[in-house]
């Protein structure tokens, strides 16, 4: 269930078409701490009585846990790997398709989509050649580390340059979560209003890139530039910022160069830490 | 309805503690809550009462540390005090601060007996 809203409750989650049941368990990730059935034979060096028990553990603890195990294996796997996040509608499926169809040829891009329900967004991919897995969170606002271990396990990650996580269009929730990604994107239509980064200050401030999309319908939605910049500039300080349109493709190159040297940046990285360079 | 997921797991952590160490009851949680983690203490504490119903933990006390935000400045190398995400530095008024505290949603400790 989330932390934030507290959906999720009763849900039924599933991946890649078959159906799997939120309390049946999966290759059960665990940190071995199973108390083994210790009868109580023995003098015990405690005192009964009540006891305090530090525990200085997040509530977020567990997933954490499970996106640095992700981290490790896409480390492995020489992969850069995007969580792509916004609200319904900013327009993530198509950035995505004409990312991985732009660099078609150079870099190939597989795709986890994540949605409450359908599979038409993993269709809309399917039919342009992407390799993609869906996600259907049933009541879940979000994606979790879980899920994406899972559904990264039923993709041929060794026939994948780039890994493209979208997110459940959320602006709230998925911003808790860290699924193992490198870099986490956000989207900001132009048709939103200028003021969702103030609005929803954590997600746009988790994120290492920021993505003004739609940039061909500005003028229509009467979209103020200068006003969203500065918000972002106030939210996303730190974040790279692009302005695009993903269907005329103005805007696109600027943020392909970007994800082939964070590529590169990242395959040399993993290049120095390998112990066959230490020989 | 936000606050009653964290609380669920706190209480489950708490419950698994002491089951684990042998005994019966959970009597006091201390959480430490960020000012910006968006989690709001009064709707907590009504979570908690309705998430222990039936646990060893019915009856248990909950004390909430609240951890104010504060940023650090990379220019001035200085800690400072903030009430948002767009609080900026105090002495350069620059806006390039990274968030050290104030999303903190973590269980410091638990009491059982």
């Amino acid at each position: 269930m989330c932390k934030e809203c507290g959906c999720g409750l009763g849900g039924k989650i599933t991946i890649g078409g078959h159906a799997h049941k939120p309390d049946h368990d999966h290759n059960h990730e665990h940190g071995h701490s199973h108390d083994h059935g210790h009868t109580h034979g023995h003098a015990h060096p405690r005192p009964h009585g009540p006891q305090t028990v530090t525990l200085q553990r997040s509530l977020l603890d567990k997933n954490d846990r499970l996106a640095q195990q992700n981290r490790g294996f896409f480390r492995a796997k020489k992969l850069l790997v995007l969580n792509v996040l916004s609200s319904p509608g900013s327009g993530k499926t198509t950035f995505i398709r004409e990312t991985a169809a732009r660099l078609a040829g150079q870099l190939r891009v597989g795709v986890i989509v994540g949605d409450l329900a359908t599979d038409n967004d993993a269709a809309r991919l399917r039919t342009a050649g992407i390799p993609v897995i869906q996600i259907n969170t049933g009541t879940m606002c979000h994606l979790d580390a879980e899920m994406v271990a899972r559904a990264a396990a039923q993709m041929n990650l060794d026939q994948v340059d780039i890994l493209i996580i979208e997110n459940v269009g959320n602006l709230v929730c998925p911003a808790d979560y860290d699924l193992g990604e490198e870099l986490r994107v956000v989207l900001l239509s132009v048709t939103e209003g200028e003021d969702k980064p103030l609005k929803y200050p954590p997600v746009f401030h988790s994120a290492q890139v920021a993505v003004i999309t739609k940039s061909d319908m500005a003028v229509a939605a009467g979209f103020d530039r200068a006003l969203a910049l500065a918000n972002l500039g106030r939210a996303s300080h730190h974040a790279t910022i692009f302005e695009l349109s993903a269907r005329t493709g103005e805007g696109m190159a600027p943020w392909l160069d970007y994800l082939a040297a964070a590529l590169e940046k990242k395959r040399h990285a993993s290049a120095l830490e390998s112990p066959s360079r230490l020989r | 309805m936000h606050e009653l997921g964290i609380m669920e797991t706190a209480v489950q952590m708490a419950v698994d503690t002491a089951r684990a160490a042998g005994a019966r009851r959970v009597l006091v949680l201390r959480l430490r809550i960020g000012t910006l983690s968006g989690v709001v203490p009064e709707a907590l504490h009504f979570a908690f009462d309705v998430v222990c119903r039936g646990t060893p933990a019915e009856g248990a006390t909950l004390l909430v540390e609240t951890v104010p935000a504060a940023g650090w400045c990379p220019d001035c190398q200085a800690e400072y005090a903030g009430d948002d995400f767009f609080s900026e530095c105090p002495r350069c008024q620059k806006l390039n601060g990274e968030l050290r505290r104030g999303r903190e949603l973590e269980i410091s400790s638990v009491e059982i007996a």
